[in-house]
């Protein structure tokens, strides 16, 4: 079966997240209100081969807990969907 | 003949000559150590200089963790062998977790490049064993990712353990408790955000960095 697949690695709470800190800070400037809250993250689409949904999400889960994202700053969360 | 010191050489590396140039001119023997070697064997101390190892892409030192040679520097190390990271190699070094927490990004977003003052808090290490504690030295950091963080857990066995080796006297990067640099339990593994080989000529401005490095060859020749 045939997986696309979506990590999204976002920094942990409590981490100091610069970037997404100063995105927050520039969207008043831009005449957005309203916004109380950014976390900067980033995203990556990979397209699996496994035998089953929960093969597809443990073998996306481990590569992006070993390379994907540094579990000391960062977690990784995964979402699958079949071809 | 001087310690033999090998310093490692990512594609994407660039600081690998001033390192092997200021250890050389305190006698060491110097050689570089491609990032395909699978053995270490003979050498008394190993490097990781600074630079962007594969690019820096994913995160500093997250691809250059899975190099062929971080297999034999993990064996190195775990041997008692020294091995010091400057920078980039700093950031590889916690990509492997040979050293604990991670470097993240500098508070103001900003590439810092410029000289720090830092202050000797540790000498049970290699790179400051015999080093007065409370020295001051100026050596320049040149970085995007030197903002040192660890968990609460972490930083309490760092202090127990008196692994905290240099602090900012004024923190450039957001760095947890002013940390520049720190070694492991066996403190024969350290990792540091400032760059000593380019504090190694009074025509570069300082010849701080080479107390460091002096201190590391001194270690060596001591347990030969």
């Amino acid at each position: 079966m045939r997986f696309d697949a979506r990590v999204e690695v976002t920094l942990r709470d409590g981490i100091a997240d610069p970037e997404g800190a100063t995105i927050e800070r520039a969207l008043p400037a831009l005449g957005f209100s309203g916004v109380t809250e950014v976390r900067a993250g980033r995203s990556f689409r990979l397209v699996l081969d496994a035998d089953s949904e929960a093969a597809a999400r443990v073998l996306a889960q481990s590569l992006a807990d070993r390379l994907l994202a540094n579990p000391v700053l960062e977690r990784a969360a995964v979402e699958l969907a079949a071809r | 003949m001087g310690p033999r010191v090998g310093v490692v050489v990512f594609p994407g590396t660039n600081c690998e000559y001033d390192a092997a140039t200021a250890l050389a001119s305190l006698g060491a023997d110097v050689r570089y150590v491609w990032h395909h070697a699978a053995s270490l064997d003979g050498l008394d101390v190993v490097v990781l200089p600074g630079g962007f190892a594969h690019g820096d892409y994913l995160r500093p030192g997250a691809i250059a963790r899975f190099s062929e040679v971080m297999g034999a520097v993990v064996a190195f190390a775990e041997a008692g062998g020294a091995v010091i990271g400057i920078c980039n190699g700093f950031q590889v070094l916690c990509e492997s977790r040979l050293l604990p927490g991670a470097l993240q990004k500098n508070a103001g977003l900003t590439f810092l490049c410029q000289p720090t003052e830092l202050e000797v808090v540790s000498d049970r290490s290699v790179l400051t064993r015999g080093v007065a504690i409370g020295r001051r030295l100026t050596i320049p950091i040149n970085h995007f990712s030197g903002a040192y963080v660890c968990d609460a857990v972490t930083l309490k066995k760092l202090h127990e353990g008196d692994r905290v080796l240099l602090r900012y006297t004024s923190n450039p990067n957001g760095s947890v408790d002013d940390i520049a640099g720190i070694a492991n339990d066996g403190g024969n593994v350290v990792g540091l955000m400032p760059h000593p080989e380019r504090a190694s000529s009074d025509l570069l401005g300082s010849r701080d960095g080479l107390v460091l490095f002096e201190a590391v060859l001194a270690s060596v020749r001591a347990s030969v």
